[in-house]
C-alpha cells in the first residue's frame, strides 16, 4: 500500500513500455497508490510517482475503485451504469488518463516478470 | 451529471484535511541564515515532546495527509529525529525532510538511501560558496555539498536540491542545475519571502523586477523537472502559468505546525494573525484544520479586492498572503513583487516610518554565531543579553527587529 | 464551467474498442472533460 518514492524522470523519457489503454483488458488501482474520498469525487495520490490526480465525479471514483473486480474497463463502465456513448466515451478518456499517469494499470494474472 | 467546477474552486473552499504540510520539529539550528523564515536558532523549550509528536503524526494518518515536509530550524538535530521519521513512514504519511545537511554523513546516507519512503531535501542559495555563505554562512556551502555527495555516493538519487532565488543567485540557475544533475538531484527553486528573518533582508535580497522575468523564462524554457513549490504562482501574470495549483494554499490545502504546536496558515505566515490553534489543545489537529476561525475565514471566497479589476488577476490571484502582510501592505491589494509594478506602487505609498508587522516569535541566536552569514557582518550589531533562556529577550531588550520603510 | 465536448473521433475509436493511445500528461490544471487532473505532491503553495 505504501509504495516506494521513485526517481525524478529524467529529461521527460517516457517508459520503455507505451501506456497504451485498452478497454477490453482488466485493471486495478495501482497498488501505490492512496485514495482519498473528498465531496467533489476524492483525491489519489501515487507515492511512486508523487504526482496527485483529482477525480472530480463521485462515480468515476467508484468506477475506478471497482475496476479489480471487473473483467474489462469496459465492462466496469457498464456495471457502473455508463452506458450511454458520450459519456462513457468520457469516462473511457478518464481511466485511459488514469493509465498513463499510472493511477490505474492493467491487471495481470500472478505471473513473473509483471509490470510494476 | 453533476456539473464539474474548475478544481481549484474546490481547493480555494478548502479540504476537509490538508494535502500536504509543512511541518516544523524544532527551532534550534546550527546556522543562522540570513533570510530564515522562522527565525531559527534557539531551541524553544515548549516543543512537542516525542510521544505528542507521535500524536501528531496518528492524526495525520487518520487524517490520511499523503505527505509532510518536515523543518525546522534544522529538524535533524533532534534526538528523536529518526525515531520520528520512521514512526510517520510506519503509519503511511509520507515524509520530505529540509535539512542544511549537517547531519547527512555517510552512514546517514546509506540508511536514507535504503528507504523507500523517505525524501531528503538540502538547501543551498548559492551555486558557489560565496554566493551561498553569504545568507547562509561561512562553510555552509561545504556541508551541503558533502551531504550531497554522501547521499549521491549510497546511491540515493532524486533527492532535492532546494535554492530560495534572491538577487545574488539568479545568475547561478543554469549552475545551480549543472549541481543537481552531477549528483542525479532534482532542483528546486523557491520564492523568498520577507518572513522571519527575511523581513530584515529583504530589501537588499528579492530579485528585481527584471530579474523575476528573467526567472520566469528561464522557468519556462527549462524548468520540465525542476520544482518550485508552486511559489511562484505571482509570476503567472506574465503569461502562461508554470506548473502547479497557482494558487495560495495557506489554511485551505496546506498549512504549518510549528515546534511547539502551533498551527499556521502556512511557514512563511508564522504571526499571531496567521495563526489558527495549537494541536495540544481538545480535539488535536483535526480539529484546528476543520474549525478554526481563522481556516474558516480563509476559505470563504476572497474578493481580491484592489486587485480584481486587473487583467492578471485571474492568474495570480492576488499574490502571496504573507508576501503581502510582511512588507505591511494591505491583503486585499497587489503583491510587493506585482509584475505589473502595482505592489511598487503601494509600497511607495506606505507613511514613512511606519512599521511592517513583524511576529513576536523570534527564535534567532542572540549571541553573534560563528561563521554567521557574511552579509550580516558587514552591519554588526553590538552583542545582546548573553541571558537567551527567554526567546523573546532580544524584543525585551529594545531591539525589535522591525523595518521602517521610508518613501521612495 | 460548460463541459468540453467530446471528441467525435474517441467516440467512434471507443466503440470500435479500439485501444486509446495513451494521453500524455497534459499541462496541470487543464481542465478538460476527463474529469481528472494531475498536479505533483510539490505543486502547491506553502509548503517549504
Amino acid at each position: 500500500m505504501f509504495g516506494p518514492t521513485a526517481a525524478p524522470p529524467v529529461s521527460g523519457v517516457t517508459p520503455l513500455r507505451a501506456n497504451v489503454f485498452d478497454a477490453d483488458l482488466p485493471y486495478e488501482l495501482h497498488p501505490a497508490v492512496e485514495v482519498r474520498p473528498e465531496p467533489f469525487g476524492a483525491l489519489l495520490y501515487s507515492f511512486k510517482t508523487r504526482r496527485l490526480s483529482f477525480l472530480k465525479d463521485p462515480l468515476l471514483v467508484t468506477l475506478v475503485r471497482s475496476l479489480a473486480e471487473q473483467p474489462t474497463a469496459g465492462e466496469a463502465c457498464r456495471a457502473a451504469g455508463i452506458t450511454e456513448p458520450d459519456r462513457r466515451s468520457m469516462f473511457l478518456r478518464a481511466l485511459a488518463t488514469l493509465a498513463s499517469t499510472e493511477t490505474i494499470r492493467e491487471r495481470h494474472v500472478p505471473t513473473a516478470g509483471s509490470s510494476t | 451529471m453533476t456539473a464539474v467546477l474548475p478544481l481549484v474552486e474546490h481547493f480555494a473552499q478548502g479540504l476537509d484535511a490538508p494535502i500536504c504540510l509543512t511541518w516544523e520539529l524544532t527551532y534550534a539550528c546550527n546556522l543562522a541564515c540570513a533570510h530564515c523564515l522562522s527565525s531559527s536558532g534557539r531551541r524553544d523549550p515548549r516543543e512537542l515532546s516525542t510521544a505528542e509528536a507521535k500524536a501528531v503524526i496518528d492524526e495525520l494518518e487518520r487524517m490520511q495527509v499523503f505527505y509532510v515536509n518536515i523543518g525546522g530550524g534544522e529538524p535533524t538535530v533532534r534526538p528523536d529525529f529518526w525515531e520520528l521519521v520512521d514512526y510517520a513512514t510506519a503509519h503511511k504519511v509520507g515524509v520530505k525532510f529540509s535539512t542544511n545537511g549537517i547531519k547527512i554523513d555517510k552512514a546517514a546516507a546509506r540508511r536514507l538511501a535504503a528507504s523507500d519512503y523517505v525524501d531528503v531535501q538540502i538547501s543551498l542559495d548559492g551555486a558557489t560558496a560565496e554566493v551561498n555563505d553569504y545568507v547562509r554562512g561561512k562553510g555552509s556551502f561545504a556541508t551541503a555539498m558533502k551531504a550531497m555527495e554522501n547521499l549521491a555516493e549510497a546511491g540515493f538519487a532524486g533527492f532535492k536540491i532546494s535554492v530560495v532565488c534572491t538577487r545574488q543567485n539568479i545568475d547561478q540557475l543554469e549552475a545551480f542545475k549543472a549541481i543537481a544533475d552531477r549528483y542525479q538531484a532534482q532542483l528546486r527553486l523557491t520564492r523568498l519571502r520577507p518572513a522571519g528573518r527575511g523581513a530584515d533582508v529583504w530589501d537588499e535580497l528579492h530579485p528585481t523586477a527584471l530579474q523575476q522575468r528573467q526567472l520566469y523564462d528561464w522557468l519556462v524554457l527549462n524548468g520540465e523537472n525542476v520544482l518550485t513549490g508552486d511559489s511562484f504562482f505571482h509570476l503567472a501574470a506574465f503569461g502562461e502559468s508554470l506548473p502547479g495549483l497557482n494558487l495560495c494554499g495557506a489554511g485551505r490545502v496546506v498549512c504549518l505546525i510549528d515546534p511547539v504546536g502551533d498551527v499556521y496558515a502556512c511557514p512563511f505566515a508564522i504571526h499571531e494573525s496567521f495563526l489558527a490553534g495549537n494541536v495540544r489543545s481538545p480535539g488535536g489537529f483535526a480539529t484546528v484544520w476543520r474549525e478554526s476561525d481563522l481556516f474558516l475565514e480563509l476559505r470563504m471566497p476572497q474578493s481580491g479586492g484592489a486587485c480584481a479589476s486587473c487583467s492578471a488577476f485571474d492568474s495570480c490571484r492576488g499574490g502571496c498572503m504573507a508576501a503581502k502582510f510582511f512588507t505591511g501592505l494591505p491583503l486585499d491589494g497587489p503583491d510587493p513583487e506585482c509584475v505589473k509594478g502595482y505592489g511598487e506602487k503601494a509600497l511607495s505609498k506606505i507613511e514613512p516610518g511606519r512599521v511592517s508587522p513583524k511576529s513576536s516569535l523570534d527564535h534567532s541566536h542572540t549571541r553573534p554565531v560563528k561563521n554567521g552569514p557574511i552579509m550580516l557582518t558587514l552591519n554588526r550589531k553590538p552583542p545582546s543579553r548573553s541571558c537567551d533562556e527567554n526567546p523573546v529577550s532580544d524584543m525585551l531588550a529594545g531591539r525589535t527587529g522591525a523595518r521602517e520603510r521610508a518613501s521612495i | 464551467m460548460p463541459e468540453a465536448v467530446v471528441n467525435e473521433k474517441a467516440v467512434t475509436a471507443v466503440q470500435n474498442s479500439e485501444s486509446i493511445p495513451a494521453e500524455n500528461t497534459q499541462s496541470p490544471l487543464e481542465i478538460s472533460d476527463l474529469l481528472v487532473e494531475d498536479v505533483s505532491i510539490d505543486g502547491m503553495c506553502g509548503v517549504y
